[in-house]
């Protein structure tokens, strides 16, 4: 792209996606970025281009024709020049300049080789979504067990099931797509261990009511799960698993109301893989150090903090999907379009070409939102899982650190899983406490929400490729463009809201 | 009676204040608004050095605290922080440079400092670029980890019976003389005091003002770059001589001089940038591109190491580039303690030991007050006990 970009979009998941493709529909030039080698992010990945024709995954989508039309929207936009469409690239840093923003990235195209890049425009969207938020048990360490966000990756990413014989637990909704995604490649599922109870909805009853396609939903996955008879067992969890260069068993116990596990209910099941989700935390590494304000989630997160229009505190940054909080793919797209409303508007870009359809997706957010709180409320962490962890039990795998040293640590005054990382290096490893992080706040720091430590490089990078970028000269700022005008035609891109 | 003496600030500093003076049987409270080495010594690298500094009042002061971290450690246990005495490597990157390292050194080995010189610096680290001229091997140089180290002297000083409470102090009470008698706290409790010690390292100034004796304590920012973990590669500190003129340095602009040192956890840590930027928090990848261009020159293998972190922080400095340490003048009982810069974890023993001294009246543990009055709060004060 020879112009300077107006917007950088990071992440190409659905609410990624769908923000490019309004904004490019309104006239700007956008520069979408993703690690991935494929556009769709958690929700729709797939496998890279060139190894589509052999794993087919079409028949484990939702909504693949959105998926499609956003796909064919945003090809439109590069075949004009004014998208830039950037796959293989992750986002290690993003700093504000004089004008704008600038995006510090890595293209992995040509991995393990990597080449460092700076990505600039004056407006900013993030949309890096979530990832797994995962509690420690005894045995979670050992080969095979997965999170299930890993498991559909490698289904949904390879055609690949983890194993044949298959227990998944954890809470929320999503555990379902999951087992009906194995269960549907011939995967036996031995075991769908919720650990809510399925009233806990009923306290919430109006978003439910007010959603109905989310009804259709879990109906559709609750049908498959029947057809292809996998048990979901409300009130029990995996509390341990067992095995030596791979998993071989788990342990699945019914929960007290607190979510202790019943005194003699426990049962050994032989599995060779494991998956385990307990919700997601939003990934919020290049916001924080940015200065966005965070806020409460109901789910125990920190969310970014955003206003009716996507915007976060920081102005000129906007973020959209499970980066605010999480609540499924429809609820994403639909802020995507919205905060590339915002984008529009802040940029004085002029109205969006309409299909002759009235836009709402405000209206939509809001109804979606509500209903991912009552989601969250309804799936809440059950207070008393630590009391799975013996003291021997690893919390942080990359340093080792077990649940004994974060007790000793909190014992010794840490209140906050930062101070138990200085103390402890619980954290400190490879991935940064994306892992254990969650787990270390509940055990020092039960009842306020989990900030996740402030990370001011989003990704690991080589310094041979950070070294490279400060030979290179700068190149000189780039004057300022007037926004280019709308678009005379919408580009298949319309405002009706994402089933 | 026992001298009750508060400390505020449960850094590196605070800690072997309150370490040195419970030993020494004085009534201690160590207050801090937050928990135990959170502030900028949770930013710090750990560094002991005795390298980097000119013959002078900060070079008298860390020969005493390299003697005094080798006492802690045999007291407390040197795995309880990490302490690893493993020797300094600065590393010339031309012949001029090693002409004026050598001087450097000459100087320092005048002072007492053991310095030797190296023709081959690949003897010592085989993993350093080749064509580099020569360098110094300076054996003292040692290493902490400096949240440890902090909590393992603040638990020693409850042993010896000091008590540490969480609370952010407002203010000091004084008599009627125009001595202290306590400090208040923000929410309004007063904690009874004979001395307070002002430890609270970058926000020394503003807790000294709080005080009634303000010193001028200002932040000077560093980041830090964090590598994947390693098997070791890297035995000593390494750094280029450019580090020494970059210490000794007062220019406001950016500097980095990168140091180069793998951890027990086997990462390796690369620092540290200088920007006087007041406590602006915000990312500069220019540093971190910079630091990362610095350590691949003396270390090609680190090109295909990954960056895993970065940290900033802000080293608490005076104008003169000095501690400030010892009994304020203008309120009787405000004892200074802060101002470190970039070397207050290697200073820390020996800051906590002068305080104690000063406050018996007498020497602790080798610290002498008359032998270091070159870092009194006096040298900022007119006659007439305003700062200058
Ligand atoms: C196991 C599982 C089952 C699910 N089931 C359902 C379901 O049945 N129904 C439903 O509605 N939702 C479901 N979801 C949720 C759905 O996947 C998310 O709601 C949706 O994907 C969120 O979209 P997003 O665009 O916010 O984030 P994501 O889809 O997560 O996309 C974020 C993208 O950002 C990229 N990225 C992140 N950081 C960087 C960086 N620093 N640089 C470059 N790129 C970056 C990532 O690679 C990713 O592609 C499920 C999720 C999981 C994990
Ligand atoms: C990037 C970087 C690298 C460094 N590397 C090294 C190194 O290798 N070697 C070395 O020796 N030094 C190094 N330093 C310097 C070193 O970290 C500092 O000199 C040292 O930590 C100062 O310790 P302190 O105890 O004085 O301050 P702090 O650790 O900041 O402690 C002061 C405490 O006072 C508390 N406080 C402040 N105001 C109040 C109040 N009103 N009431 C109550 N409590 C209050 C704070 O909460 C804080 O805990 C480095 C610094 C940086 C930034």
């Amino acid at each position: 792209m020879s112009e300077p970009a107006d917007l950088v979009v990071v992440g190409a998941g659905p609410a990624g996606m769908a923000a490019a493709a309004t904004a490019l529909a309104g006239g700007v030039r956008v520069v979408l970025l993703d690690s991935q080698a494929a556009l769709g992010g958690q929700y729709w990945r797939h496998p890279p281009e060139h190894a589509r024709a052999l794993v087919a995954t079409d028949d484990l989508h939702h909504g693949l024709r959105r998926y499609r039309a956003l796909c064919q929207a945003l090809a439109a936009h590069r075949t004009t020049g004014r998208l830039d469409l950037r796959l293989g690239h992750h986002a290690w840093s993003v700093v504000r300049e004089d004008d704008g923003f600038a995006v510090h990235a890595v293209d992995r195209r040509e991995a393990p080789r990597e080449t460092a890049l700076v990505l600039r425009a004056p407006r900013l969207l993030v949309a890096t979504g979530a990832y797994d938020r995962q509690l420690p048990f005894p045995g979670w360490d050992v080969p095979g067990v997965l999170t299930v966000g890993g498991l559909q990756a490698l289904l949904k990413g390879g055609g690949v099931a983890a194993g044949s014989r298959v227990a998944l637990g954890g809470t929320g909704p999503f555990l379902l797509p999951v087992a009906a995604g194995l269960a549907a490649r011939g995967v036996e599922v031995v075991a769908v261990c919720e650990a809510a109870h399925p009233r806990a909805w009923l306290r919430h009853p109006g978003p439910l009511l007010r959603n109905p396609g989310k009804w259709a939903e879990g109906a559709g996955y609750a049908a498959a799960l029947l057809r292809h008879r996998v048990p979901v067992r409300p009130r029990t969890a995996i509390v341990a698993a067992a095995g030596g260069a791979r998993v071989t068993s788990v342990r699945i116990a019914s929960l007290a109301p607190d979510g202790s596990p019943r005194p003699g209910t426990e049962r050994r099941v032989e599995v060779d893989a494991v998956g385990v989700g307990w919700g997601f935390a939003p990934q919020l590494d290049l916001l924080v150090p940015l200065g966005c304000a965070l806020t409460d989630s109901a789910d125990g997160n920190a969310v970014v903090a955003v206003d009716g229009g996507q915007r976060t505190t920081v102005p000129g940054v906007y973020a959209a999907g499970e980066t605010c909080g999480v609540g499924g793919a429809a609820l994403a797209v639909n802020e995507g379009r919205l905060a590339a409303r915002s984008i529009l508007a802040d940029l004085g870009a002029g109205p969006l070409p309409v299909n002759g359809r009235p836009a709402a997706p405000r209206s939509a957010v809001t109804r979606q939102r509500a209903f991912a709180r009552a989601m969250a409320l309804a799936h809440p962490l059950p207070p008393a899982w630590p009391s799975w962890l013996t003291d021997e039990t690893v919390v942080c795998r990359c340093e080792e650190v077990s649940a004994g040293a974060i007790r000793t640590a909190r014992a010794e005054g840490a209140h906050d899983h930062r101070q138990v990382k200085q103390l402890t290096r619980a954290g400190m490893g490879w991935c940064q406490g994306r892992m254990c992080g969650p787990a270390v706040h509940c055990l020092t720091a039960r009842g306020r929400a989990y900030e996740p430590a402030e990370r001011l490089v989003a990704t690991p990078v080589t310094l041979g490729a950070l070294a490279d970028l400060d030979e290179t000269p700068p190149a000189p700022p780039a004057p300022p463009v007037p926004p280019v005008p709308p678009a005379s035609t919408a580009d298949g891109e319309t405002d009706k809201e994402c089933p | 009676m026992t001298l009750k003496v508060v400390v505020v600030g449960a850094g590196v500093v605070g800690a072997a204040c309150a370490f040195h003076a419970a030993s020494a049987g004085l009534d201690v409270t160590v207050t801090d608004r937050g928990p135990v080495g959170a502030g900028t010594t949770s930013r710090g690298e750990g560094n002991v050095l005795l390298s980097d500094k000119e013959p002078g009042p900060e070079l008298d002061l860390a020969r005493l605290s390299r003697t005094l971290w080798d006492e802690v450690g045999g007291e407390l246990g040197p795995d309880t922080f990490e302490l690893e005495a493993k020797g300094g490597l600065v590393v010339a990157s031309g012949p001029e440079g090693l002409a004026a390292l050598q001087e450097f050194a000459a100087r320092q080995e005048a002072a007492g400092v053991r310095a030797e010189r190296v023709d081959r610096v690949r003897d010592l680290e085989p993993h350093l670029a080749p064509g580099l001229p020569g360098g110094v091997h300076y054996p003292q140089d040692a290493q902490v980890q400096p949240v440890l180290a902090a909590a393992a002297l603040l638990r020693a000083a409850v042993r010896h019976g000091a008590r540490f409470r969480q609370g952010e102090v407002a203010g000091a009470v004084t008599g009627r003389d125009g001595r202290v008698t306590g400090v208040r706290t923000a929410a309004g409790e007063v904690l009874p005091a004979d001395a307070v010690v002002n430890a609270a390292g970058t926000w020394g100034g503003e807790v000294g003002r709080r005080l009634g004796a303000p010193v001028e304590v200002l932040p000077r920012r560093g980041f830090v770059l964090v590598t994947e973990p390693l098997p070791p590669m890297v035995r000593h500190k390494v750094y280029s001589a450019d580090y020494v003129a970059g210490v000794a340095s007062s220019d406001a602009g950016l500097e980095t001089s990168c140091v180069v040192e793998g951890t027990r956890g086997g990462t390796i840590l690369i620092g540290a940038s200088r920007e006087r930027v007041g406590f602006d928090t915000t990312m500069n990848t220019a540093v971190v591109t910079r630091l990362a261009a610095q350590a691949c020159r003396l270390f090609p293998f680190l090109r295909g190491v990954h960056l895993m972190r970065a940290y900033r922080g802000f080293r608490p400095y005076c104008p003169d580039h000095l501690p400030v340490v010892g009994p304020d003048p203008r309120v009787p009982g405000v004892v200074h303690a802060c101002g470190h810069e970039g070397a207050g974890i290697g200073l820390a023993p020996a800051t906590g030991a002068l305080v104690t001294a000063h406050l018996l009246g007498r020497p602790w543990r080798g610290a002498d007050p008359a032998a270091h009055t070159g870092l009194l709060p006096d040298r900022f004060l007119t006659p007439g006990g305003a700062p200058q």
